[in-house]
């Protein structure tokens, strides 16, 4: 009897999040105007990232530090190919702007930005794991400065200005920017975007907690927790570490593909370093190798540069008559710290999994 | 054949520096096993808090060497303050945590000291005066400056200094018995979490003059000024081996002269293609060579894998 209700009070429970889940633009979108339904829609797409990276950092213990190049990847390929972009730059060659359709754009960039951290990790990957950190960093920067200066002698990224311009997706011949009128309701595009956005999340937690139970996913946590044993056990390190590693830049190329569609413009200054921490901290913040965990960090940290917006201005100008530190460079402040603090007192994050909090507790006491 | 030999001077000043930076990186690695990302941090807060000093200093009418002494004298305290205080906070409850845990905290003090240099120094690029004769010498077709010539020195009268105090004196043999095995060290009575610290002050203190070089070498300091410099420096500290203190030495003077002939013949290499703004990129390819076919250094020995 008790199996059956609860069964029905999961069923429930589903159901209801559901319903929170389809009504919340419009609650939202009248309580507090369109423009934190767009705050919501970047909250979806740093959910993306965020388990994208999860499984480099939390399911095989990886440190990326460089993630945000292949969100770059995924982005800038989006751009050129469904902007006009390169048939003003490249008359010769392209006649007009290449309108392809999103469910070959996406992959495409998810593609590309899997093969370059395939590339990326094939020499790293042996090593150290320092090593990794230390070469995704520079990897992050050098896209940024190859984004940034290729716009001479062959104009292909248009250097610091970006790309303008986007189209967005079409979806059965309808662009998602434009207001869409279903039975009397007027959807306007930041609810198209909100849907869109949403079942590709539902899809990428359901290929992560999939992940997370398969082979491939116990082969990552053994080489978490401790390579040479898991090399032992007749694991390929090398080859699962790279597929981690390729899996996740491989998530990271679809957030940016759907960033560059959403937004209809890219620049390099999106994608710097601080971007790649910022993910990383969402990761950290939330619980490392657990998925709800890695979804409120998301949630929670894609939501702070506006409550600090809120709250931090009013409340400086009230205490010292001033703003002395700008909610920007407080942000990222406050990150830094969190990184600090969260390793020192919470290694587990704010909501960790029960296997990862056991394991981080017998360390620390081994440590002790 | 006289740019060739003014990108190998140029090479050798940036290389001195380099040199410098990545010492810190080496030693921290080689007793931890940490990238203490921070480090590069460091480096800027030497240069802006030297730049602040002689700021203040500047009515007293000095002349210029001895501002420029002035400053160093007050920023290798204060950043054998930050990296004291760095290690003893950040990175000591970390000692035993897995290897991961580290990392993370490293990324996120450079973060913190970036910003806060941010709040207190400002976005600006801030213009380091020009104290040091700058008169250019004629030298084999090229020109160097006294300038050049001091950082060039310095450095190496430092790195001597350092070589000695590492092989020579009973701090440096606990360092050493450090790096090669903490528990055993401490078994001997070496205190361990002395040499540590004292490993991040020394380090620091490097870093410092290396921040006040890079400023007056190109006469410009910045809040952000130490991101690129710590990516290159550990570079250099890889290509030499990291944890062997030659080898970072080498490493730096290398990874300088590569730096400047490539940015000097990139344009004529790929016919006017890459321009010397790619500059920046050169130290990451060779990171990447060196991880590829070489990962344990030129002077290194085979790296370890810890589990």
């Amino acid at each position: 009897m008790s199996a059956t209700n609860a069964r029905l009070k999961s069923r429930l429970g589903i159901a209801l999040i559901a319903v929170a889940l389809a009504v919340l633009p419009f609650v939202v979108g009248a309580g507090f105007g369109n423009s934190w339904v767009r705050i919501i829609d970047f909250a979806l797409l740093y959910i993306m990232l965020a388990l994208g990276l999860n499984i480099v950092v939390g399911f095989a213990g990886l440190l990326d530090l460089g993630y945000i190049a292949f969100y770059a990847v995924g982005a800038y390929l989006y751009a050129l190919l469904s902007s006009p972009h390169l048939a003003q730059a490249f008359p010769a060659l392209f006649a007009a702007a290449p309108g392809w359709p999103v469910w070959l754009v996406l992959p495409l960039g998810a593609g590309l930005a899997g093969l370059c951290g395939v590339l990326l990790g094939t020499p790293t990957l042996k090593l150290r794991g320092d090593y990794l950190a230390i070469v995704t960093l520079g990897f992050g920067e050098i896209i940024r400065i190859f984004l940034n200066n290729l716009n001479a002698p062959a104009n292909i990224t248009n250097g610091p200005q970006g790309i303008n311009n986007i189209a967005a997706v079409h979806i059965g011949g309808h662009a998602l920017n434009r207001p869409l009128e279903l039975f009397g309701i007027v959807l306007p595009g930041v609810h198209l975007h909100y849907y869109f956005f949403l079942a590709l999340t539902l899809l990428v937690i359901f290929v992560c907690v999939r992940l997370q139970d398969s082979r491939l996913g116990r082969a990552w946590v053994a080489i978490r927790e401790d390579e040479v044993a898991a090399r032992a056990c007749g694991i390929n390190t090398r080859n699962v570490k790279l597929l981690a590693f390729g899996l996740g830049a491989t998530f990271g190329g679809v957030a940016g593909g759907l960033f560059a569609s959403f937004q209809g413009f890219v620049s390099p200054e999106s994608f710097g370093l601080l971007e790649s921490i910022m993910v990383l901290c969402m990761v950290v913040l939330g619980g490392m190798g657990h998925i709800p965990g890695v979804i409120l960090g998301a949630v929670l940290l894609a939501l702070l540069p506006e409550a600090l917006r809120w709250g931090a201005v009013p409340m400086q100008q009230s205490l010292f008559g001033k703003v002395l530190i700008d909610p920007e460079s407080l942000r990222l402040l406050l990150f830094g710290v969190a990184l600090v603090l969260v390793m020192r007192w919470r290694p587990e994050g704010l909501w960790p999994s029960a296997l990862r909090r056991r394991e981080l507790s017998t360390h620390a006491a081994d440590g002790a | 054949m006289d740019i060739f030999i003014q990108q190998i001077i140029n090479g050798l000043v940036l290389g001195s520096i380099y040199a410098l930076v990545a010492l810190g990186y080496t030693m921290v690695y080689g007793i931890l096993g940490l990238i203490n990302f921070a480090h590069g941090e460091v480096v800027m807060i030497g240069a802006l808090t030297a730049l602040t000093a002689i700021g203040l200093l500047l009515p007293a009418g000095l002349p210029g060497p001895m501002l420029v002494l002035a400053g160093l004298l007050i920023a290798i305290p204060v950043c054998m303050a930050v990296g004291f205080t760095v290690e003893r906070i950040a990175y000591r409850p970390l000692r035993h945590a897995p290897r991961l845990a580290p990392l993370i905290t490293a990324i996120g003090v450079s973060i913190v000291l970036q910003q806060l240099a941010m709040i207190g120094w400002g976005r600006n690029y801030h213009t380091f005066p020009a104290l040091l004769p700058t008169a250019p010498h004629q030298f084999a077709g090229a020109a160097i400056t006294d300038l050049q010539i001091i950082i060039v020195l310095t450095a190496a009268v430092l790195m001597a200094g350092l070589v000695w105090l590492v092989n020579r004196t009973r701090l440096g043999r606990a360092m050493r018995a450090t790096a090669e095995n903490p528990a055993v060290a401490r078994l001997m009575g070496v205190d361990v979490d002395r040499v540590i610290s004292f490993t991040f002050v020394l380090g620091s203190a490097l870093a410092a003059v290396a921040g006040v070089m890079v400023a007056a070498n190109y006469s410009i300091a910045h809040y952000a000024m130490g991101f690129m410099l710590g990516l290159k420096a550990f570079t250099a500290a890889v290509l030499g081996g990291i944890g062997n203190l030659g080898g970072a030495m080498l490493g730096g003077l290398l990874l300088g002269i590569i730096e400047s002939l490539a940015a000097g013949y990139i344009g004529d290499l790929t016919g006017g293609f890459l321009g010397s703004h790619y500059k920046d990129v050169f130290a990451f390819f060779v990171l990447i060579l060196v991880l590829v076919f070489r990962p344990s250094g030129l002077m290194g020995e085979k790296v370890a894998e810890r589990a």
